[in-house]
């Protein structure tokens, strides 16, 4: 799968990373799963809000997918409409695999969210890196990502 | 169907919203689901395509609700509007680390013989690789496993499991078309293996020698794409379809007697699965096997191509699959009709309240033995008389009243001398032509009916029963060689 940077950002805070990074150490060896909110500034998305969010595949198979039920979808764009925020994307874990969405997550994925995917190796957290799907549905293009350490 | 037109509302996603001018609502008079969708996707077709596969049908991570209600369990696109209605286009999220389905590449010799499927855009190279990417495996090498073991061998599955612990039966060769009359006595998945490499010598079949239990169903299961049930027994079909639900695995379902098929896609990830359908089993006995029951040879030929069907497009991603529907076959009829199935919030296994988070004894589940309630599990030995035992007594004079609960037609292929008969299904009506006086002796195929016969003249008061165990079949090998068996 080749990948292009795109124009578009990511800026999270170090506080933001570290939770994802958190989230993903508890989980494993289960893929963790949560939603970013927060709003569009140019090109780049803002992360202002992240929510964790439950990992519906069955148990068996978590560790290698995740699932965000139609139900928790729906409540999660709610709330973002509700408080005036953007609904930026999803992230979730690759556990002992490397940080590239898969097959699997291209036929899932959605245009213009951004998917944040981090890497676990052996139960630690690794690299962050960002996706989107392109409008063809034929590949992702990298989304740089931002930390701000302030 | 109601033409009236109402108004209502679409929510669109997020996602899609850059598609529809950034608006987060579309209002729209329309008086269908589908007529709505697609007043929407006709003004923005960028938006469109992310709603609809080329073919013009919902992409599977899709979802439609129509005022909180997925329209897959109301009636899909057909869904009436009512004033002030809410549409809400919901995707669902999904990913994962693994793919399913890594590409396998296909050689010229493969390329030749897939060419039938290779000149189809539906399946294409692209296509032919899933296949040949693909693990499937088939539950039970029989009547069903017979046409979906060649026809998933010859469309270029590349890994094809197979779930049998039986050896070929020549009463198999009426319907079970991957066996040969030379086959007769070898195992059933050894046959099978040499069948269908012969067919397609590309393929990596998979064998496993062994009845499926609650102890070795994850085990066995769990590394397959797609489970295809070809099992004749509900024990092992609600085990089937358990285990599928606890792996997130589709089981493409199958099931047949006499004249008569079903087939369904369980696959709780998207729809209901077999318990929803049926929660509780039938009580033991109730519901004959194709053994007890008889099953016309070309039925499985036509579910089990059905079954293949809706593998092959579950692999590649086209179509409509059955998921959340029922097609029941009619062969005498020649009629197909569909039922549509909803996914039960309280089903124990899939429910939004799951109790069965394992698996659990399904025997004991489906009655004791399921549905092959064997006499001397039921009956203690004073009930029973064995057909040398009834060869000596005769012998030496005795003449216990021989009743044969059969049916007509079975009485035809052969009996044993001096037996009356009297189907067990009347007799509750006909006992009084009978005498508790008398030593009786009651007998069947294999002892299955005649016990329970048994046991309905035992509830009426006659005290003098015996069940003759194994039947006629037993009959034939102690006693007369020259009474078929059947």
């Amino acid at each position: 799968m080749s990948a292009r940077p795109t124009t578009a950002e990511l800026k999270l805070t170090a506080a933001q990373l570290e939770a994802i990074r958190g989230h993903a150490r508890r989980s494993y060896p289960d893929e963790c799963c949560g939603a970013i909110f927060g709003r569009l500034d140019g090109e780049a998305r803002v992360v202002t809000d992240l929510q964790e969010l439950e990992n519906s595949w069955d148990p068996v198979e978590r560790r290698r997918r995740f699932l965000i039920t139609p139900q928790e979808y729906m409540r999660v764009e709610k709330k973002a409409d509700a408080r005036g925020l953007t609904l930026l994307g999803f992230y979730h874990s690759h556990p002992d695999a490397p940080p590239r969405p898969s097959e699997f997550d291209r036929e899932h994925a959605w245009p213009w969210f951004i998917y944040p995917i981090i890497g676990v190796n052996g139960g630690e957290p690794a690299e962050l890196r960002a996706w989107q799907l392109r409008a063809d549905r034929e590949g992702y293009d990298e989304v740089e990502i931002h930390i701000d350490d302030t | 169907m109601s033409t009236q037109m109402a108004s209502a509302q679409i929510r669109i996603p997020t996602a899609l919203r850059q598609f529809a001018g950034g608006q987060a609502t579309y209002d729209v008079t329309a008086s269908t689901v589908g007529q709505a969708l697609s007043q929407l996707t006709a003004e923005y077709p960028d938006l469109g395509k992310h709603l609809f596969n080329d073919e013009g049908q919902l992409r599977s991570f899709v979802n439609i609700y129509y005022n909180e209600e997925d329209i897959r369990y109301l009636d899909g696109p057909d869904t009436e509007l009512r004033d002030g209605g809410e549409i809400t286009i919901v995707p669902s999220i999904a990913g994962g680390a693994i793919d399913i389905q890594p590409q396998a590449t296909l050689d010229a010799d493969e390329i030749m013989r897939y060419s039938r499927h290779l000149i189809m855009p539906e399946v294409a190279m692209s296509g032919q690789e899933k296949l040949k990417a693909a693990k499937v495996l088939l539950i039970g090498a029989g009547g069903l496993g017979s046409p979906l073991g060649l026809y998933l061998a010859a469309a270029g599955v590349g890994t094809i499991g197979l779930v049998d612990a039986d050896e070929v039966d020549t009463t198999n060769l009426q319907r079970q078309i991957l066996f040969g009359t030379s086959d007769v006595g070898v195992p059933k998945i050894d046959a099978a293996e040499q069948r269908l490499k012969d067919l397609n010598p590309h393929i990596n079949l998979v064998k496993h020698n062994l009845r499926l239990t609650s102890e070795n169903a994850l085990e066995v299961l769990k590394d397959y794409d797609v489970i295809v049930d070809g099992t004749d027994n509900f024990p092992t079909r609600y085990l089937v379809n358990d285990a599928c639900v606890l792996l997130g695995k589709p089981n493409v379902y199958g099931s047949i007697f006499r004249f008569e098929g079903q087939v369904s896609v369980f696959y709780a990830e998207e729809g209901p699965c077999y318990r929803c359908l049926y929660p509780e089993p039938p009580p033991p006995g109730l519901v004959p096997s194709c053994a007890e029951g008889g099953v016309l040879g070309v039925l499985p030929g036509t579910v089990g191509a059905m079954q293949a069907t809706e593998t092959i497009k579950l692999i590649l991603g086209i179509g409509n699959p059955l998921i959340g529907r029922l097609l029941r076959y009619d062969a005498l009829g020649m009629e197909f009709r569909e039922f549509k199935l909803r996914k039960d919030p309280r089903c124990p296994v899939c429910g939004e309240h799951p109790t069965v988070t394992e698996l659990i004894d399904y025997d004991e589940f489906c009655g004791f033995g399921g549905n092959h309630v064997e006499p001397d599990e039921a009956l203690t030995p004073e009930w029973e008389i064995t057909a040398s035992e009834l060869a000596a007594a005769r012998a030496a004079g005795k003449r216990p009243v021989v009743v044969d609960v059969r049916e007509p037609h079975e009485r035809e292929i052969g009996y044993i001398p001096d037996s009356i008969l009297i189907p067990v299904g009347e007799i509750p009506a006909r006992m009084h032509e009978l005498d508790s006086a008398d030593e009786i002796v009651l007998y069947c195929r294999t002892g299955v009916r005649s016990a329970r016969a048994l046991e309905q003249l035992r509830a009426a008061g006659f005290g003098k029963l015996k069940n003759l165990v194994g039947g006629i079949h037993a009959w034939s090998d102690e006693v007369d060689p020259s009474i078929p068996k059947y």
